[in-house]
């Protein structure tokens, strides 16, 4: 049997199906030795104004060539705002792949489906590869993926809440339609929820506060590891049906006082 | 009006270009991971030395910064 474990979204190819997020670490040492523990090979980061104070130490020289960045557009609130981070973005780091983020209500962070939408058509006209955050739904994701979304990661729970995956069959039934990798992207609260996102069928799992604010984000950060290889290796291995009874495992034939 | 805004903030028109405004502020030529946008649109960098700043333009400098 062959199995193609190499995850391909927009031309880039990865081993790790983890996607960590940089924000939100007690210090810089605690997040490299996260994102090594991590395995993970794409780290996402912001597109902020500098300070205005003068130019300090970059993300992209701490991180170096570790990781490929993957930037955001968190905290833009239309398609407007979105794809001049985007561009800018793309100019900072050389970069033509985005996290879009489009924000429709500040507290619960959740995505403005239609910005997004006008947003994701705009960049890919642009000639980006768009990695749209959106909601837990099948028709928007579909429609993402009609605008040429070259993968579509909907949210399990609200960003940074670790409530896990609020609507598991939700996820499963956008896995299952969908014709782009799907990433399972926030809400994720510890590992069995990283594997759940990958036994439902994501391609991926991109996960950020679960790690950063754990106890300890290093042995967290191995923990969404193995979960994600896990969850992955069950997936494509393939699980047993439900049951209503028992089924023995053990021979029925040769029962001692039988 | 011989202001401009940085970052959202205003200052006082001091520099001719964007090369000009970025140098004083110890961004080179060369500086990593630098992007610039004047009134909502990308200057490349290339483009840095030509390009004027008049009063009231809005001139926006941006950084990869941690983030989810």
């Amino acid at each position: 049997m062959t199995m193609n474990d190499t995850l391909t979204i927009g031309g880039r190819s990865f081993r790790s199906r983890l996607f960590l997020g940089t924000g939100g670490y007690p210090n810089q040492k605690t997040m490299l030795d996260a994102l090594k523990a991590s395995g993970a090979e794409v780290a996402t980061a912001a597109i902020r104004r500098i300070s205005l104070e003068g130019y300090g130490e970059s993300l992209i020289d701490v991180l170096g060539d570790r990781v490929t960045l993957l930037p955001n557009t968190a905290g833009c609130l239309t398609a407007k705002e979105a794809v001049l981070t985007a561009q800018l973005a793309r100019e900072a780091l050389g970069l033509d792949w985005v996290k879009l983020e489009v924000i429709g209500d500040r507290e619960l962070l959740y995505p403005d489906s239609e910005e997004l939408l006008k947003a994701t058509a705009e960049l890919v006209a642009d000639g980006f590869t768009v990695l749209p955050y959106c909601t837990d739904d099948p028709v928007t994701c579909r429609k993402l993926a009609d605008a040429g979304a070259a993968a579509v990661m909907p949210l399990g729970a609200p960003i940074g809440s670790g409530l896990g995956i609020r609507n598991p069959h939700a996820i499963e039934v956008i896995c299952a339609r969908s014709p782009v990798p799907v990433v399972l992207d926030a809400g994720i609260g510890t590992a069995s929820d990283a594997a759940l996102a990958m036994e439902l069928g994501c391609a991926a799992v991109l996960l950020n506060t679960a790690v950063s604010k754990a106890r300890d984000p290093v042995r967290m950060a191995a923990a969404m590891r193995d979960a994600v290889a896990a969850g992955w290796n069950a997936r494509t291995a393939g699980r047993i049906p439900r049951r209503f009874g028992a089924e023995a495992s053990s021979p029925q034939l040769g029962l001692i006082g039988s | 009006m011989t202001t401009i805004r940085v970052n959202g903030q205003a200052e006082p028109l001091a520099a001719a270009t964007v090369a000009e405004l970025l140098a004083a502020r110890g961004i080179g030529p060369d500086a990593r991971a630098v992007a610039v946008a004047l009134n909502g649109a990308v200057v490349r960098r290339g483009d840095w030395p030509a390009t004027a700043l008049n009063p009231g333009d809005e001139l926006d400098i941006v950084r990869p910064f941690q983030g989810g």
